[in-house]
């Protein structure tokens, strides 16, 4: 082969049994050496059935894929001798030690002998791991275990590196450390494949390729994308209060292809030659200003935009609420044996406030979640949701109560309509107003073309949306989302928060905890949980400031975090 | 780069490195050593004591309606008999209750004229009502009653021959039976060496049915297959390990057949290990079979106790006596592992080393056991399709 493409995909489809469309949908690319290729698109794109049919796991429907010279199709063994990969979940064994994985694979990749010491001392160094060789795997945290699985596909040195989603659920440090590692690897001539759901990341690749349902949607450098939107994009400054307002009107005006909220400014991509009008949006021009694009506003506006997206609730009739300290933590603590996993967290939420939880999976934000709406008893300290111990018997004081668990909790053999009927009556609704919220809830959440299909087949927006209809089908005055969109695509994010800002606007309380940053910009306030306490609590903008070393400095949500952690002191544990 | 072998040696030491992190796994998870240490002890433990066909104090009722010298002597002898537990009563309609309600198996009725009816010479002097719901029990204590009742006249005989002569028939052939290798007809002498069969037809598929679903549950079969392992490392680096253990399951149980339970063991153990390595072969491939397909522990742990010890319980001979089944099950039966190997276990424990028995057994089993291999290998891939 003339050429030095590591791989090629030349008008790939990939079709599953039982689909109603190709995961991967007549795809074309081509893996160069040296360089980090990312594979850049929301949760169930096809990210990782690309990468499964690059590593010679999946075989296509349809097209060709050649891997260092040889088909996929052909005998698989030449290539599983030059490249490595590194699945979701790292493909550790978690009972077996670090050191007894990394010996395992290196048997396995046949690497023996002096350059078997080398390579794992080496590797140790790498990673920082030499201190931990006799953990289990599965003690280590999400940072240490995705290094281990980078060094268990690095024990032979491959051509091509395939890493899928290796940042999911991993703190910003530790992510942060690993993006340099791999450009080690890049600057050592290695091909490296990395897949994200996190737009962000985009950025950091010389070649991106963005796919949505299965389509490639661009394919080339990250700033040509990015480019496309410039001079479309304006931060609009508000006093923070009304910013959900503002956002709403932006959203309605003609032109408007994004809208989201970062901080208490409003950040809006306009269609080519329209700008941003302050009339509409009821504030002065003084306010807009230009701001540079980032690859989110592009690819939002490749998609079409998100625009029109008005939630029905913003015109229901306002909740009434008693007192307005809503949610209290009094040092609230938990161990499970000698793991400490939430230490004395206290904080305050008012009605009408949205309040986020932000911080890697594992810091113990689940954990402190469940101990404040009464499912974890507390080893220590206590909770109080409208004035009521959940714990210790606030049977009727949960029916105030909406929950969105993590990954939705509706029952997969139950029609949608079943499902809002079920979370209806448990939330103690008679039966003639459950027929009627069913009704309303269908209208506002659009599911009338799905209300008698099994909720497993859904896509997984529509899973969502019903997820979020069952918990606020009784009109909650508190509303508690684990992690709501995990998984699901950016549009159906921004029209997930259009209801959650609808509602606070309505006077529902709303807890969040995300890991996401950019939907912890939509919060009044965020407790950033680390390690099992609260490092910092505040406004968004108040967080960013303290990550501020120069005036003219815009730090990032992930830069405070990352400032924030290392001055708590936990960095080098992180790590 | 780095220094990779290749060939023969490589590929022995993939199979070693695949061993050694099943067994590294193994010692971490309580589960696979308790499944192979401490459940085949369990099982051999209730199987030991609570199925057993033989009959030992059971309740009986006696209605003694007047109590005449023959009729407290008849008493006597059932109160001594090791096979019951008497309860004594004057009317029938007191014990008939408990009859009803199963707190006694049988009722015997020794009637106010007993003396002279046994005097007349009449055909049932006594009478015994039985629990028909429970033919087996019902069909023993008949059996064993009218045993008890006749050795009961035979002591009588002596005191007055011309009475109990009549009542005895012509005196002539005497059958004195002689129970072969059994000799004292212990029940589990017998039921233990096939529970043993049952036993490790449930625990060798349970070993292996676990572990490739493992694999797939915690996502880590997609890493092994990235890497340059072929079918057969895998296969051998999931069998090898879970035999060794299979082996050690079979010598604990069987130890505690011969040590707690008094089974004797007539076979030599380099036997018994050949034949235990057939069964387990063919056990354990089936296991993997099972986790290949279900990719799932929960379905695949349900589907090796269904796949193996109903039927291993049902149609193995080890209980049901498989002669008196119709044809089409007997056929069955013979495709069951767990057939030929309550066979040979019984042989070995009871009569020795018959290698007319134990041979064709272990042929059976290893043709039995190439059956789910020969599948496994087919459906086996190297890649998530």
């Amino acid at each position: 082969m003339a050429d030095a493409s590591l791989a090629h995909v030349q008008d790939v489809s990939r079709w599953f049994s039982g689909a109603l469309r190709p995961a991967i949908d007549n795809l074309s690319m081509h893996i160069e050496p040296g360089r980090v290729t990312g594979l850049v698109g929301p949760d169930a794109a096809g990210k990782t059935t690309l990468m499964r049919l690059l590593a010679a796991l999946l075989l296509p429907t349809s097209g060709t894929i050649t891997v260092c010279g040889h088909p996929t199709t052909g005998d698989v063994s030449p290539i599983r001798n030059v490249v490595s990969y590194m699945p979701q979940r790292f493909g550790l064994y978690e009972d077996l030690s670090v050191a007894q994985n990394l010996n395992l694979y290196a048997d396995l990749s046949g690497v023996v002998g002096e350059e078997r010491r080398e390579a794992l001392n080496r590797l140790l160094e790498f990673t920082r791991l030499a201190p931990f060789t006799n953990r289990l795997a599965g003690r280590l945290s999400g940072g240490m275990k995705q290094k281990l699985g980078l060094a268990c596909a690095l024990v032979r040195r491959p051509l091509l590196l395939l890493l899928d989603e290796p940042s999911a659920g991993v703190d910003p440090i530790s992510r942060r450390e690993l993006w340099s590692m791999v450009y080690d690897l890049t600057a050592q001539g290695i091909g490296v494949v990395w897949s994200t759901s996190y737009l962000d990341e985009a950025e950091r690749c010389a070649q991106v390729l963005l796919i949505n349902d299965g389509q490639a949607l661009y394919d080339g450098p990250p700033a040509e994308l990015t480019a496309r939107a410039q001079g479309r994009t304006y931060l609009v400054a508000t006093l923070g209060t009304e910013r959900r307002q503002i956002l709403a009107r932006g959203l309605r005006q003609p032109g408007v292809v994004d809208g989201v909220i970062q901080g208490s400014n409003i950040r809006l991509v306009m269609a080519s030659g329209a700008a941003p009008d302050a009339a509409v949006l009821g504030t002065s021009a003084a306010n807009i200003v230009a701001t540079a694009p980032r690859f989110e506003d592009a690819f939002i506006d490749l998609l079409g935009g998100s625009s029109a997206l008005e939630s029905p609730f913003a015109s229901l009739p306002r909740s009434a609420a008693a007192s307005t300290v809503v949610i209290e933590a009094i040092d609230l603590t938990k161990r499970f044996g000698s793991f400490v996993a939430a230490d004395s967290i206290r904080f305050t939420i008012a009605r009408g406030e949205i309040y986020g939880l932000l911080g890697p999976n594992g810091a113990g934000k689940s954990t402190t979640f469940r101990m404040i709406s009464g499912m974890l008893r507390p080893t220590s300290g206590r909770a109080f949701v409208a004035g009521k111990d959940l714990y210790r018997g606030g049977g009727t004081a949960r029916r105030l109560l909406g929950y969105m668990a993590q990954k939705f909790s509706l029952y997969g053999d139950l029609s949608v309509r079943q499902n809002l009927r079920f979370f209806g009556g448990i939330y103690g609704l008679a039966r003639g107003q459950l027929t009627a919220a069913v009704m309303q809830m269908t209208e506002i959440f659009g599911l009338g073309a799905y209300l008698d299909r099994t909720t497993r087949e859904l896509p997984i927006g529509y899973k969502q949306r019903l997820a979020l209809a069952c918990a606020v089908i009784h009109s909650p005055h508190v509303l508690f989302l684990d992690e709501p969109t995990s998984g699901v695509d950016p549009i159906t994010r921004r029209e997930f928060w259009a209801h959650i800002n609808a509602l606070a606007e309505q006077g529902v309380t709303v807890m969040v905890t995300t890991h996401f940053m950019d939907e912890a910009e939509y919060c009044d306030r965020i407790g950033l949980v680390y390690g099992g306490r609260i490092i910092a609590e505040g406004s968004p903008d108040a967080l960013k400031e303290i990550a501020r070393s120069h005036p003219t400095d815009q730090p990032t949500l992930e830069e405070a975090f990352i400032t924030l952690v290392n001055r708590s002191g936990d960095g080098a544990d992180a790590a | 780069m780095s220094m990779i072998v290749t060939g023969w040696w490589a590929w022995s030491r993939r199979v070693r490195a695949l061993t050694l992190k099943e067994f590294q796994q193994i010692r971490r998870d309580p589960s696979s050593y308790l499944i192979a240490g401490l459940l085949p002890l369990l099982l051999l433990f209730i199987f030991g004591h609570a199925v057993s066909l033989d009959l030992r104090s059971v309740a009986i009722a006696v209605v003694v309606e007047q109590a005449t010298p023959e009729a407290n002597s008849l008493l006597e002898s059932f109160r001594n008999s090791p096979f019951f537990h008497v309860q004594v009563s004057r009317h029938r309609a007191d014990v008939q209750e408990d009859l009803v309600a199963g707190r006694a198996k049988g009722i015997i009725v020794i009637p106010a004229d007993f003396a002279a009816r046994v005097a007349r010479g009449e055909e049932a002097p006594v009478q015994l009502l039985l629990d028909g719901s429970e033919p087996n029990t019902a069909g023993l204590v008949a059996f064993y009653a009218s045993g008890v009742f006749y050795s009961w006249l035979e002591q009588q005989a002596p005191k007055s021959p011309g009475l109990f002569a009549r009542l005895r028939g012509v005196p002539g052939i005497t059958v004195v039976s002689r129970v072969w290798y059994n000799a004292d007809t212990r029940s589990s002498n017998c039921l233990i060496p096939g529970s043993l069969a049952v036993i490790m037809s449930m625990i060798g598929t349970l070993l292996t049915a676990l572990v490739v679903a493992r694999e797939w549950e915690r996502g880590t079969i997609e890493a092994l297959m990235a890497m340059p392992v072929g079918k057969a490392e895998f296969l051998l680096g999931k069998l090898i390990p879970y035999f060794l253990l299979g082996m050690g399951a079979m010598a604990i149980a069987s130890t505690a057949a011969v040590c707690v339970f008094r089974v004797p063991f007539r076979g030599s153990p380099a036997m018994l290990a050949t034949v235990s390595a057939a069964f387990l072969f063919s056990m354990l491939s089936l296991g993997l079979l099972i986790s290949t397909v279900t990719r799932n522990q929960f379905a695949a742990s349900q589907t090796a106790i269904i796949a193996t010890f109903l039927p291993a319980f049902d149609l193995s001979g080890f209980v049901f006596e498989l002669d008196s089944t119709p044809l089409p099950i007997q056929c069955i039966s013979w495709i069951l592992p767990a057939r030929h190997f309550v066979s040979a276990l019984q042989t070995m424990f009871l009569v020795g080393d018959v290698p007319a028995v134990l041979i064709p057994a272990t042929l059976a089993l290893i043709a039995i056991g190439c059956v789910p291999l020969a599948c496994l290998i087919a459906i086996t891939r190297m890649r998530l399709e």
